[in-house]
């Protein structure tokens, strides 16, 4: 397959500057949708060309752009842009490797995407230890705005945009795009309630798109090639190319650009080399921490939204974690439930207090101090916690999914835990 | 509109939330983070119900009911049981951290945790780790912080930040580490910070000097009342046990106070636990003045037959009070006859509050209620610090700048309960609000525009407001810009009142409000309103308005020799009359007999005192800034041997045999007197039930039901069992018996209903949610407005009067404190912590031409006194104008608008410093 988003990205590459990305065919989508395109004609292209969010959620762009009211239905002021650069799902590294090694491709998707829905201000929002990539991304700015890509009636367009990096002080819940927007105003990082949505209501009270590094650096080539272009990247039903990504015991983890419905199977054993010698593939969360468990007999599906939603998971961010069979699922789950009781901005209760409750329970199973009572505990828990709408956000729901389908999956694995007093996989540790 | 809630109908008003519209309903559905005043946030998930899609689906998915609007014939299902279940595990997981101490916790007994864990049947602990701890804070004398009991529900901090301005306590930390403080340990600085007790479902923050003589609040023993701590005549919920006042807690009346009380009205009745509380009547040297003179304690009979001996066939004096009920009052001025009486206002105080009646009688203006006042869209202030002298009304003004935002959010389709995505919407944005007025307020902080004028100045600025309304053009820019804004809106409120003590500001305030009506005509309602200066200003000024020529406290002064004998009611002259002026009074023959409740020097130079009772151990009608009369009633019987007020001057008035008050015996046979002798007072009977007034059979029980030790409760003392005290002068009982339910609002003496033993139940008294009290919709409102304006409008001929000022000197300007400035409430010794000391208030210029700094000291001159006074270095501060701090004892002798010079107190060093708290010792180590 063509290489798309990583066309300058490679082992043997060096991270872009102006020249090099020019060099290579960047800021044509942009010149092409400044000098020929109205933002109504970029909304058609985007929402046809079925781009779908890449931060997890897979919410359709372009349909997410259409909800931010146009001039003559908004109160004048600003509209902002935020890209989400907070890249903080556990065995998530795909933004990251865009950032860092081609920050033009970044902002020039940022450019046109403000250009299309009519913002003036934007931020990349990215996680504060990111310190290269914030270092690149200022550099490629500074360069932009040398160059009339930023700033000031952009390529004498009459458009203007400004673009500011922030880096975070650093919560998982900042992905989450309404604490964004609240961590962005200097307030606690807290979830909003929704509605309204940020495209009505969102930064400073104003017209706000929040789109992840993935989904925008996507947006120059749709321009460039195409809707339909685009559409034939995919392999199945959904369009574009995706950075798929493999963690654990395999023979070779690390990160590629493959087309979107690529079977599961390829991209774990033909990318990342199957499993180490000795270990076996137990399970595998498809998309970051807070995706559900899929085991060996879904290998054959393919890596689309849609696809995997139907198994019982969720595509996330396309960055698999492997469970072999030599580590033990529960220390697994609790160790995921830590992260997120951890990460919990301490809103809602069921997040909140509920996570630390679930964490204490893995803790006596895994320690093999439970009782079968606990497994009824955990059902209840999942229950309480795991339904969206129970709590004030998705990170508690999305926190019980490994746990919910561990124990669908790994059922005896627990029962072991208690029946035997200890963890099976660390006897006599 | 109607929903279903497990199948039943329920009639619901569109736009509330499904868990306001089941509280209306009298459903129980718990909830913790929503606040009917602060409305909705979700984060505790504690009201969840079932909401089904259709008739037919049986699973439905869960809600929250803070979060959900009504829709017609929406579904729900409170008693599903995902519903219950989801809610038992919301208080389990609340109670993980939990401390398990209920017995022996503050809250424990009108704690909303406690009754929501009852209520959802949460029992068994499944959680076996370790509990989160917390380390307190010291936040000041008010309030006892407690984080361990916290449950993270932001009631704390959307109290303090978001609805009352506050900006030193808030959420800090996250997960399961939420922690509720200040950045640093110290005191609170907000005025309304006591609110925090009633705001928090739990013991986190708790009344401080409560705990120091702390009863359950099933064991207090309470009455409804009226607070004596300034004019907005907050309702308020004494609570009493051992003859002590315990504690103070709001009374929920939606058209003055809602939900909240300032700190003064709170925690500033302390007083009335004084050791500095007279006891008995003290009769000084057998009645001869000497200046060694002490007083002896004599018997009530003998200081009424003293006085009356005093009094009976002699030329005879009455001065009222403004903090004494308007009964107190009508009575002595009854004794001593019209021409006889003075009200005991200072000249200038007399002045100001006549204006303010005159006005409020014949405004074309609204004259609006606090509730009023929050809907306003646009605010001039003129001439007042509200947060200062009528601090309840600064948190409604707080409220109505929020108006921007809810016009916002109009447009969205977002409900204005949906508060923390309205305040996301609206950000900073605020109705505008311009204070005009001569240095600092407290509400400068929200302010869209802030004008530093002297009070003279400020009456020609709103008159020039007022001919910009009327056409004429003005050089000033601000002038304009006022007058566009106050045209612009549609519910503007310009307030003003007597804190500067200038009839000027207020009869200017009242023609820019007439202008401003007759510019817009009916398209606008024009609220005007005034601050009064004390809890009973405007009863006593009714008392006087219609005298032709009322008796001035100066003018009584100067002709005190004529007369045998001067009576004077609750009213500390050193507040009022110039040194030599109380010279005149005290030094001549005139026997000078005085009623009072603490000590001063008012007192230390009368002939004869007598001990009367507070406002909690006495019934009286007080008549608050926007002319509702309200009656409060004793929450104990005085002790020793003080009597009411009302008493003293009955069994005076018997014993001289007088004409016209031989037939009164009774309070309730004052207030119909009274109510008779002018028209403005006809509605006073109305007021509140009279002592007839029975509720199925049965009087107003000021216990609950479950009091304990009622025939044990002196067994320290004595065996035996004492007989309850009866109570023949009011509808309300020392007794347990009776029904607390929906009784006319003004008798409502705590709040209480099965399951909610916390003041949580006081929507169980209230016919909607944020609405009026069922007893005040039953029978007549909480209190009665005694002024109807005529709305002829007054023909204002308006002279403002500019002090002269000479060179090098500076015009003295009252500055008015939450704590310190009231008399009673100073003698509290939280609220005298808080004051601090006495200050002068110089602006930056000012202070560095002395060579001065905030701290130091500065000597103010006046014509015949020279005092060492703090300094206080303001912001902003009209020229030619310094602050002093009002009703502090250093700065009593001080006037309004005197002239003085100021230098630097040479003879002042700064202490020495010798340890510090503060972290780095002087020594840098």
């Amino acid at each position: 397959m063509e290489k798309v988003l990583t066309r300058n990205i490679g082992p043997d590459q060096m991270p872009t500057d102006m020249t090099a990305y020019k060099a290579n065919g960047g800021y044509v989508g942009l010149r092409k949708a400044l000098s020929h395109m109205s933002p109504k004609d970029c909304l058609k292209v985007i929402s046809d060309s079925n781009l779908r969010g890449r931060g997890g959620a897979g919410f359709p762009t372009g349909m997410k752009w259409s909800f931010v009211p146009t001039e003559d239905k908004c109160t004048p002021g600003h509209k902002y842009l935020v890209c989400n650069a907070d890249e903080m799902e556990p065995g998530t590294f795909k933004d990251r490797l865009l950032m860092e090694c081609d920050p033009h491709q970044l902002i020039e998707g940022m450019i046109l995407s403000a250009y299309t829905i009519g913002a003036d201000i934007s931020y990349i929002f990215i996680r504060g230890e990111y310190v290269v990539a914030i270092q690149r991304l200022r550099d490629a700015i500074a360069e932009c705005y040398a160059k009339g890509y930023l700033g000031d009636n952009i390529l004498d367009s009459g458009y203007s945009l400004n673009m500011y990096v922030h880096p975070s002080a650093g919560r998982y819940i900042c992905g989450e795009e309404t604490a964004l927007i609240n961590a962005l105003e200097g307030k606690r990082a807290n979830p909003r309630a929704k509605p309204p949505f940020p495209q009505v209501s969102g930064l400073w009270g104003r017209p706000t798109i929040v789109n992840n590094v993935e989904t925008l650096c996507n947006i120059p080539h749709i321009i460039d090639r195409g809707a339909d272009w685009f559409k034939t990247l995919g392999r199945g039903e959904d369009s574009g190319s995706k950075l798929f990504g493999v963690s654990g015991k395999v023979k070779n983890p690390g990160c590629w650009e493959l087309p979107m419905g690529t079977p599961i199977r390829e991209i774990l054993e033909d990318h990342a080399g199957g499993m180490r010698d000795g270990y076996q593939l137990k399970g595998l969360l498809p998309g970051g921490g807070s995706t559900d468990f899929l085991v060996p007999e879904h290998l054959d599906l393919a890596m689309d939204y849609n696809v995997i939603g139907a198994a019982g998971s969720r595509m996330g961010t396309g960055t698999m974690i492997v469970l072999d069979d030599r580590s033990c699922p529960v220390a697994m789950v609790l160790n995921l439930i830590r992260f997120f009781a951890q990460e919990s901005c301490g809103f809602c209760t069921p997040c909140r207090d509920g996570l630390p409750w679930t964490r204490q329970v893995l803790e006596d199973i895994e320690s093999g101090c439970a009782e079968s009572e606990h497994l009824e505990t955990l059902a209840y828990q999942i229950k309480y916690i795991g339904a969206i709408g129970n709590t004030h956000c998705a990170l508690a729901p999305g926190a019980m999914e490994p746990l919910q389908s561990a124990l669908k999956y790994f059922y005896d694995d627990f029962k072991q835990h208690i029946s035997g007093g200890q963890c099976p996989y660390h006897k006599g540790a | 509109m109607i929903i279903f809630v497990d199948g039943q109908e329920i009639e619901v008003k569109q736009g509330e939330n499904v868990l306001e519209a089941c509280l209306n309903a009298g459903l129980d559905l718990p909830y913790f983070c929503w606040h009917p005043a602060m409305g909705s946030i979700g984060s505790c998930r504690q009201c969840a119900l079932v909401q089904y899609q259709n008739p037919e689906d049986t699973r439905g998915r869960i809600v929250m009911g803070c979060m959900t609007q009504v829709t017609d014939g929406a579904r729900f299902s409170l008693n599903a049981q995902n519903a219950t279940e989801f809610r038992e595990a919301v208080v389990e997981s609340l109670m993980l951290n939990h401390p398990h101490d209920c017995p022996v916790c503050a809250e424990g007994g009108e704690c909303h945790l406690q009754d929501m864990t009852v209520m959802v049947g949460h029992r068994d602990r499944r959680y076996t780790g370790k509990k989160n701890t917390h380390r307190n804070q010291y936040l000041g004398p008010l309030i006892q912080h407690e984080m361990n009991r916290c449950i993270t529900c932001y009631r704390c901090e959307r109290y303090y930040r978001d609805y009352a301005g506050g900006s030193d306590l808030g959420a800090q930390a996250s997960r399961d580490h939420v922690y509720f403080g200040r950045h640093q340990e110290g005191v609170l600085e907000s005025e309304f910070s006591g609110n925090l007790v009633e705001v928090c479902p739990t013991g986190v923050f708790t009344d401080k000097p409560f705990l120091k003589h702390y009863s359950r609040k099933w064991d207090l023993q309470s009455a409804p009342s009226i607070c004596s701590g300034c004019g907005v005549g907050c309702n308020i919920s004494p609570g009493e046990r051992y003859g002590k006042l315990k504690r103070v807690h709001n009374r929920y009346n939606h058209e003055v106070n809602g939900y909240f009380l300032c700190d003064r009205g709170r925690f500033g009745s302390g007083y009335i636990n004084s050791d500095q509380r007279l006891d008995y009547s003290g009769l000084k040297g057998a009645g001869l003045k000497s200046a060694d003179a002490t007083f002896a304690a004599v018997h009530q009979s003998q200081a009424i037959e003293t006085a009356a001996g005093w009094l009976q066939g002699k030329k005879v004096l009455g001065i009222g009070s403004p903090r004494a009920s308007l009964e107190s009052n009508y009575l002595l001025r009854e004794l001593v006859g019209r021409s006889n009486f003075s009200s005991g206002f200072s000249d200038a105080e007399a002045a100001v509050v006549r204006s303010i009646i005159n006005i409020q009688k014949t405004t074309v203006a609204t004259n609006p209620t606090i509730k009023q006042m929050e809907s306003a869209d646009a605010i001039l202030i003129l001439g007042e610090d509200i947060t200062n002298t009528a601090p309840r009304v600064a948190l409604a003004l707080r409220q109505a700048l929020r108006n921007k935002s809810f016009e916002l959010a109009e447009q969205l389709g977002l409900p204005e309960w949906q508060d923390a995505a309205v305040r996301n919407l609206a950000q900073d944005q605020l109705s505008p609000m311009v204070i005009v007025s001569a240095m600092d307020s407290r509400l400068d902080d929200v302010a869209s525009q802030l004008i530093s004028l002297s009070p003279a100045a400020i009456a020609d600025f709103s008159c020039a407001v007022t001919a910009s309304l009327q056409g004429q053009e003005s050089d000033d820019k601000r002038v304009q810009q006022v007058a566009n804004m106050l045209s612009a809106a549609k519910r503007p409120l310009i307030i003003s009142g007597s804190s500067m003590l200038s009839a000027n500001i207020v009869d200017s305030a009242a023609c820019l409000a007439e202008a401003l009506q007759a510019h817009k005509q009916a398209a606008q309602e024009v609220m005007l309103s005034f601050c009064v200066p004390e809890a009973n200003s405007m009863g006593l000024g009714l008392l006087v308005n219609e005298d032709k020529r009322p008796l001035r406290l100066s003018r009584l002064a100067k002709k005190i020799d004529t007369v045998d004998a001067v009576l004077i009611l609750e009213n500390d002259l050193e507040r009022r009359l110039s040194q030599s002026e109380l010279d005149l009074i005290f030094s001549g023959k005139t026997r000078v007999i005085s009623m009072d409740l603490l000590e001063n020097n008012t007192l230390a130079r009368s002939d004869l005192v007598l001990p009367v009772a507070s406002y909690a151990e006495s019934q009286g009608t007080l008549v608050n800034a926007e002319s509702r009369a309200q009656r409060h009633y004793p929450v104990f019987e005085p002790a020793a041997e003080r009597l009411c007020s009302w008493q003293w001057l009955l069994q005076l008035a018997a014993v001289m045999e007088h004409k016209k008050l031989a037939g009164i015996a009774h309070f309730d046979q004052i207030v119909e007197a009274c109510s008779k002798s002018q028209p403005i007072f006809a509605d006073l009977t109305a007021v509140a039930p009279d002592h007839s007034f029975r509720d199925r059979g049965l009087k107003v029980p000021r216990q609950t039901h479950r009091y304990s030790g009622r025939t044990a409760i002196n067994a320290d003392v004595s065996v035996h069992e004492p007989p309850q005290p009866t109570d023949c002068e009011t509808p309300l009982a020392y007794s347990m018996e009776g029904l607390n339910r929906d009784q006319p609002a003004s008798l409502i003496p705590y709040v209480w209903s099965p399951g909610w033993n916390s003041n949580q139940s006081l929507q169980k008294f209230q016919a909607e949610v944020n609405g009026p009290l069922k007893g005040a919709l039953k029978h007549s409102g909480a209190g009665q407005r005694l002024i109807k304006s005529t709305q002829q409008g007054l023909e204002y001929k308006l002279k403002v009067t500019h002090p002269r000022m000479q060179k090098g000197r500076w015009q003295l300007l009252p500055m008015h404190r939450v704590h310190g400035s009231e008399e009673l409430s100073a003698y509290t010794d939280e609220i005298a912590e808080l004051a601090a000391q006495a200050f002068v208030a110089l602006g930056e210029t000012v202070a560095e031409k002395l060579g001065v700094a905030e701290g130091e000291m500065v000597v103010v001159s006046t014509a015949d006194q020279e005092i060492s006074l703090q300094v206080k270095v303001l912001s902003r501060v009209a020229k030619n104008c310094v602050g002093f701090s009002v009703g502090y004892d250093k700065t009593k002798s001080l006037r309004a608008g005197d002239s003085v010079a100021l230098r630097r107190d040479k003879s002042w060093q700064p202490p020495q410093v010798i340890a510090t708290d503060r972290g780095v010792a002087s020594n840098g180590c």
